[in-house]
């Protein structure tokens, strides 16, 4: 195995496979999305208790929970990061960063937006909101740090550790709904067995839910290549790279 | 099709605001992010050019420079004279 991914630990390799994978997936990410948004909007039946407030649940439920998703991959990659000096790793954990301070952000904006209706309020420092909001700013604080020091392995390393304390408020998000009496309601779609939802709701969602994640995958590849040239800008392939542009 | 007309589907029910509040803000910071993104890819680009390009100006000054040095090893003489005609 290690024999087949040594190449794709090689900057230059990974830049270009990444530039060539970037216009497929932009294309299945606008695809999944388009059909997704539009029978969310449009087909998907209004839930009986909540009536058409329920279609903001489309695009909150997968921000938010990739917004999760987003921190632990950051923090496998610091770890690679820190353990195994992979510089890559340290890439692509910068590249996280921000892709996920905005996914938290959309998260609290249509939860908000979704709990002034339902709620009556537009927050509440209850558990679930409250560790969201604190996932906010650890993403803010790793892109401080990252832009802290001129040198990129150091902050790397110091925005690394960050990353790697901060995990612990990823499974407190995950249970605040079960472990304090929250207005948050429990989890939807991912219950144990069968998802709590009619069918017809639930295939909207996984059409935006996939969208979402190809989504991410494009965007991080547009900052990991931005990552990848300035870690390796004085290596004889970026210049040639960069002069082959010429001047844009 | 839920919805029977398009002011309707606007009104979301009653819920219109804070639907479409949260569609608005969600595609806003999302394509805001794209932008910056790719923008950023591009300033990376432009900044190793420059470093590169002023690099090489740095390198070929020196060369003249030495260049010119060499040359004036025979010729000071003609330069300390240019020299004091410029008080």
């Amino acid at each position: 195995m290690w024999k087949w991914l040594h190449p794709y630990a090689n900057p230059e390799t990974t830049y270009h496979l990444t530039g060539r994978i970037i216009p497929w997936f932009s294309a299945l990410t606008i695809a999944l999305l388009t059909i997704g948004i539009t029978w969310a909007l449009l087909f998907a039946p209004a839930d009986y208790q909540q009536g058409d407030s329920f279609r903001i649940f489309y695009i909150h439920v997968p921000t938010a929970t990739l917004s999760m998703g987003i921190y632990v991959g950051m923090a496998i990659a610091a770890l690679c990061s820190l353990v195994w000096q992979l510089r890559l790793a340290d890439a692509s954990a910068a590249a996280l960063a921000p892709i996920g301070a905005v996914f938290t952000f959309v998260s609290l904006v249509t939860g908000a937006a979704w709990g002034k209706p339902m709620w009556g309020t537009w927050w509440i420092w209850d558990a679930r909101l409250t560790s969201q909001l604190i996932l906010l700013f650890l993403f803010l604080g790793v892109i401080a740090l990252h832009n802290a020091f001129e040198d990129k392995t150091s902050a790397g390393k110091a925005a690394g550790i960050l990353t790697l304390v901060g995990v612990i408020n990823i499974p407190i998000i995950k249970y605040s709904v079960e472990w304090w009496n929250t207005l948050h309601q429990g989890a939807t779609v991912s219950k144990m067995g069968k998802p709590s939802m009619s069918i017809d709701m639930l295939w909207p969602f996984i059409f935006c839910y996939m969208g979402f994640v190809f989504l991410i995958v494009v965007i991080t590849c547009i900052r990991f290549r931005s990552e990848i040239i300035s870690r390796n800008s004085m290596r004889p392939w970026v210049r040639e790279l960069v002069l082959n542009q010429g001047v844009k | 099709m839920q919805f029977e007309n398009i002011n309707a589907f606007f009104a979301m029910g009653g819920y219109g605001f804070y639907v479409w509040l949260s569609y608005g803000v969600t595609a806003l910071a999302i394509v805001l992010l794209i932008i910056l993104s790719k923008q950023k890819h591009k300033n990376t680009l432009l900044a190793i050019n420059q470093r590169y390009t002023r690099e090489l100006k740095r390198k070929e000054a020196a060369k003249q420079q030495q260049e010119l040095k060499q040359n004036n090893l025979s010729s000071s003489e003609v330069v300390e004279k240019t020299n004091e005609s410029t008080p």
